[in-house]
């Protein structure tokens, strides 16, 4: 039987606030345990939490930028579970009324363009975290991430394949950072990611009994455990067994997802309204002030660089991955409007490649654009050769003549000779020496050509302008 | 509505508080009692109703994103059951 | 002096009759020799109620004092306050010293008051006798059988007993209100969402108001003055201009409209609290007041109502206590639901638990709907019944209480009896209205009676009025059991 994936992702987004959702305690990552757990953290006797505007603004930017549905007045309510780093021994979310509701993202998988429909996106507060180092057999419980504020962000079951559900949180993952309301880092839990996946037969439209893999903290974990996970539940409804809703988790280290909890033991959170908050408006005058602030879309500009510049389809995603990668080609091309793809392949190539093996981002490039944009002129005014360009680049990231490029051109002479009657001189005594080659060519033999060419390069020392050698060399083997 | 033994041991376990058969006995006749009189309230036709959730129609006001608090953990650990390298210890949680 | 009231005791401290430091001193003194027993406190710190009495006559002695510098309060063990054990009247907060200060506890610090104990109480606010105290029952002053009431008993028999001029009390469904009116006292609840929930240890957030407890409608109105306020950490705290709760005291009540709820005045009541309400219906009149029926169709059901929203609220705000962060830990358990487990059944009371385990049910799946929005909805249509009521009348009066106090261990076996002591008090925490107790003679056994007197929103200065010119004429409130 042919089998059809069906995958809904849940994406826990860390909101990159200075303080806690309800608290004025720092979100800041990696201090010593429990120094930035303040007396609302800590669920004290008689502490009450005040939700922070930052949060607030955060989750309507990104309903704006997914076109969703802000919900006014959205609701607090209370999520009742036990749990040691869960100090008020439940957690405050949304539930019937969130604050962002419907919108969608645009995916590319396998080269087919296609559109995820969010169901909710919804405020809630951070869990601390259990630290299982050996306390004599006790864990320890650090509350510095408790009430750290979270988007959690829904989608409908729209993908049918790991490919479109790592497409689509990649998607995620950049808009949020695109639109600066989280730093998108998967190795400290800013964005966390948990997949329910389900089968069921090809052509049939009755969803299959789903699971709910936890905490898959990288795009390839994300990959592999709905492969998995797919390959597991086939494997036992091609056995006649049947499926267990249940919560799993991924072993990275075996490659596999184990039962966490079934459903019989799920919890009965009895969610209610949180009467220490009160509904939240949003007015309509907020929601286009934080319209007017948003900037442009990843799928706006992606659009835009095909349109105004020509790129590929390919090229435009590539380059609006994240914004500072468009931020940097953009400010590149404003000075060398006519050279877009030049521009593009440089930054998708060289930059990419260098940062890449640096293990750096593109805001630490110790290259500007504008240092960027002046080697690139200096290729298209024929001043240096693609190959020279190179050796360039690399002195300039090394930070040598204080990454001056034509200082650098100068100092290690890597100037075109792109002057005719130079190249004419060079081309004439080359043949003048080789009058076998000469020969050999005009018998027909193409390869004596490019033999004629390594010699006047190399005469050159390799500085010769090599389009103006071909055709000089050609007009003269012809004469 | 009636309530059974087994029912009180399920909220029990549902709200973290130990209870023995003794325990959860008198707690059902209790608890029966008290479901009794709340049962009144379905005497009243409520369908046109919205619920109350607060005395008063005000609407959530918002704190600026600001950082207001210092670090006092000695001062919040020193009434904490056990303390370890500024952790609260707890037995094993298991995952 | 143990009978003065605030404004007589300002006067004194002013004009140096007294220090701070030795009305201080004094009060400290009485509470030694009384409160073995009575039991009203739970903690008493000298050192630090004597140092703030010294920075208070500091206060006084460079002219920066307001009405209440230097005059000792009792703060109900429900407010943090730093460096004092903070129990809430529970096992579980045994060990608590509070790290930091309730907005109302800041407020007093502020106005120079002196914080002179933390005042019994039903664990957790839960209880209409003072019976559920992890720290023992409480004595009713005025007989030492009966119970004070609940679940501000502390702070009831405090202020009856004169141990101290006044204190603080929080009312969900009533508990400042029939404690005062079984000890002979004046308490007030506010409009929910005037005085700071900071800090106030939370037992159903949307029915809790902390309010004070004195011997006059006149010193109700100097604490008001200080624990009402904007707290912008709370965020069911109102945003109003400030008042002045003194300033209609003196006006005269002619044309005051009365509302009499029917509802109130059917069976249940006693004889001899009905007889009382009518003699002070009496004065009443005489003082130029007319009286009108109202009706009420709903309030019969706000004890239902109320025991459906208040323990569902607990059940959730009491589960951070797990003896993990702070509090009792049980000293033995096999592993971490166990200690969990453990703690709980052993941190709490009967009486907590039980509210627990009513508002765990009632909010579990398949019974939210039952139980907790129809409660809701009617919660809806017993604050229209009383908006409707007001449109006849001007100010709602009835008993505080349906009997006077009964008698230690009377009703603690069975807790809808007991909870029934709150039927006339409750609907004023679900509608979120304030309403006030003042003492108006006595009952059988000689114990008092209070009436309860329940205004529209926002009405706190109109009903100090309407009680204080009572007050000019009567003098219930000057009686004392010592």
């Amino acid at each position: 039987m042919q089998w059809e994936i069906v995958i809904g992702l849940e994406v826990h987004a860390q909101l990159s606030t200075q303080s806690k959702i309800f608290s004025g305690a720092s979100t800041a990552y990696g201090a010593p345990p429990n120094t930035q757990a303040c007396v609302i953290d800590l669920a004290l006797p008689g502490v009450l939490p005040v939700l922070n505007k930052g949060a607030v603004e955060r989750a309507i930017k990104f309903g704006l930028s997914v076109g969703a549905k802000i919900n006014s007045p959205s609701v607090f309510a209370r999520k009742n579970y036990f749990y040691p780093d869960l100090p008020k021994g439940y957690q405050i979310s949304q539930y019937e009324l969130p604050v962002v509701q419907g919108g969608s993202i645009h995916i590319q998988a396998d080269g087919v363009d296609k559109i995820i429909y969010l169901t909710r996106a919804h405020l809630e507060e951070d869990a601390g975290k259990s630290l299982h180092e050996d306390f004599h057999g006790m864990s320890g419980i650090d509350l510095n991430r408790a009430g750290t504020p979270l988007l959690e962000i829904v989608s409908e079951p729209d993908m049918r394949s790991s490919k479109e559900a790592v497409a689509y949180a990649k998607m995620l993952h950049g808009l949020v950072r695109w639109i600066g309301i989280c730093d998108g880092n998967m190795q400290e839990g800013s964005f966390r990611c948990d997949a329910n996946v389900s089968v069921r037969p090809h052509g049939t439209e009755k969803l299959g009994t789903r699971c709910e893999i936890k905490n898959l903290n990288s795009f390839r974990f994300l990959e592999k455990a709905i492969d998995y996970e797919a390959r597991r539940q086939i494997e036992i409804l091609e056995d006649g067994g049947t499926i267990r809703q249940e919560t799993r988790l991924y072993d990275a280290s075996k490659d596999e997802t184990r039962t966490m909890r079934t459903k019989e033991d799920a919890n009965d959170y009895r969610y209610f309204p949180d009467p220490d908050l009160l509904p939240l408006e949003i007015s309509a005058n907020w929601i286009e002030q934080v319209r007017s602030a948003l900037p442009e879309l990843p799928q706006a500009r992606r659009d835009r660089y095909i349109s105004e510049f020509g790129l590929s389809g390919y090229d435009a995603s590539v380059l609006t991955s994240s914004r500072e990668t468009a931020d940097y080609f953009e400010a590149t091309v404003r000075q060398l409007p006519a050279q877009a793809k030049l521009c593009a392949n440089w930054i998708m190539g060289e930059i990419s490649g260098q940062l890449n093996k640096e293990g750096q981002e593109i805001t630490d490039c110790p290259i500007t654009p504008s240092q960027l944009a002046m080697l690139l002129e200096r290729i298209a005014d024929g001043t240096i050769s693609g190959k020279a360009a190179k050796t360039v680049f690399e002195s300039m990231w090394s930070g040598e003549l204080e990454k001056n490029v034509d200082a650098i051109i100068a100092a290690k002479g890597l100037k075109q000779i792109s002057d005719e009657s130079a190249i004419e001189k060079l081309v004439d005594q080359v043949l003048a020496a080789n009058e076998q080659q000469v020969a050999d060519y005009r018998n027909g033999k193409e390869k004596a050509f490019n033999s004629l060419v390594g010699l006047i390069m190399k005469a050159a020392q390799g500085k010769a302008n090599p389009a103006q050698v071909n055709t000089i060399l050609r007009n003269k083997l012809a004469g | 509505m009636t309530l059974s033994v087994n029912d009180v041991k399920r909220i029990a376990d549902l709200a973290y508080i130990e209870i023995n058969d003794v325990e959860a006995k008198e707690t059902l006749d209790q608890l029966s009692g008290i479901f009794d009189l709340i049962e009144t309230m379905q005497a009243v036709d409520t369908s046109t109703v919205e619920p109350m959730s607060h005395a008063q129609s005000v609407l959530q006001r918002l704190r600026e994103d600001e950082v207001t608090e210092a670090d006092q953990h000695e001062l919040y650990q020193s009434s904490a059951p056990q303390v370890e390298a500024d952790l609260y210890l707890v037995p094993q949680v298991i995952e | 002096m143990f009978n003065a009231s605030l404004k007589q005791l300002s006067i004194q401290l002013a004009e140096k009759e007294i220090s701070s430091t030795e009305l201080t001193t004094q009060f400290l003194q009485r509470i030694k020799q009384h409160n073995p027993e009575y039991n009203a406190f739970i903690t008493v710190n000298e050192e630090i109620s004597l140092a703030q009495a010294k920075a208070a006559d500091k206060m006084i002695a460079t002219g920066q004092a307001g009405p209440l510098t230097g005059i000792p309060i009792a703060q109900k063990d429900i407010f943090c306050a730093k460096g004092w054990l903070t129990t809430c009247g529970s096992k579980m907060l045994s060990n608590f010293v509070s790290p930091y200060d309730a907005g109302v506890i800041e407020r007093f610090n502020q106005a120079g008051a002196i914080n002179i104990g933390k005042t019994n109480m039903d664990e957790f606010a839960m209880g209409s006798s003072n019976e559920t105290s992890y720290y023992g029952i409480v004595k009713n002053p005025w007989d030492i059988a009966a119970v004070p009431g609940g679940s501000s008993g502390g702070a009831a028999c405090a202020v009856a007993a004169r141990l101290a001029p006044a204190a603080t009390g929080t009312d969900t469904g009533g508990s400042i209100r029939q404690p005062a009116a079984l000890c002979g006292i004046c308490g007030i609840k506010p409009t929910y969402g005037l005085v700071s929930r900071y800090g106030m240890i939370a037992f159903a957030s949307s029915l809790d108001q902390g309010g004070p407890m004195a011997k006059t409608a006149e010193d109700l109105a100097l604490l008001l003055n200080v624990m009402i306020g904007f707290d912008p950490r709370d965020s069911t705290s109102l945003q109003r201009d400030a008042e002045n709760y003194a300033r209609d005291l003196q006006k005269p009540l002619a044309g005051l409209r009365i509302g009499l709820p029917k509802e109130y005045f059917a069976e249940g009541m006693s004889h001899d609290v009905a007889s009382a309400i009518e003699k002070a219906l009496v004065e009443y009149r005489k003082l130029g007041a007319q009286t009108v029926e109202v009706s009420l169709p709903n309030a019969p059901l706000s004890i239902p109502v109320y025991y459906v929203l208040a323990p569902a609220e607990a059940s959730s705000n009491l589960s951070r206590f797990d003896g993990v962060r702070y509090g009792y830990r049980a000293p033995s358990y096999s592993d971490l639901a166990d200690m969990y487990r453990k703690t709980r059944a052993q941190g709490f009371g009967a009486e907590v638990k039980r509210r627990i385990l009513i508002g765990t049910y009632v909010l579990s799946h398949g019974y939210y709907d039952a139980y907790y929005i129809k409660a809701q909805k009617l919660r809806r249509l017993i604050a229209q019944d009383f908006t409707e009521a007001y449109k006849q009348c001007d100010i709602i009066m009835g008993p505080t209480t349906p009997t006077v106090a009964f008698n230690l261990g009377e009703k603690s076996g069975d807790p809808i009896q007991m909870y029934l002591s709150d039927i006339y008090t409750s609907a004023a925490n679900l509608t979120g209205m304030p309403a006030m107790s003042i003492p108006i003679g006595f009952g059988d056994k000689n114990r008092p009676i209070g009436l309860h007197i329940i205004g529209n929103y926002f009405k706190e200065a109109q009903m100090l009025n309407i009680a204080h010119q009572y007050q000019l004429v009567t003098d219930w409130h000057l009686k004392s059991p010592v």
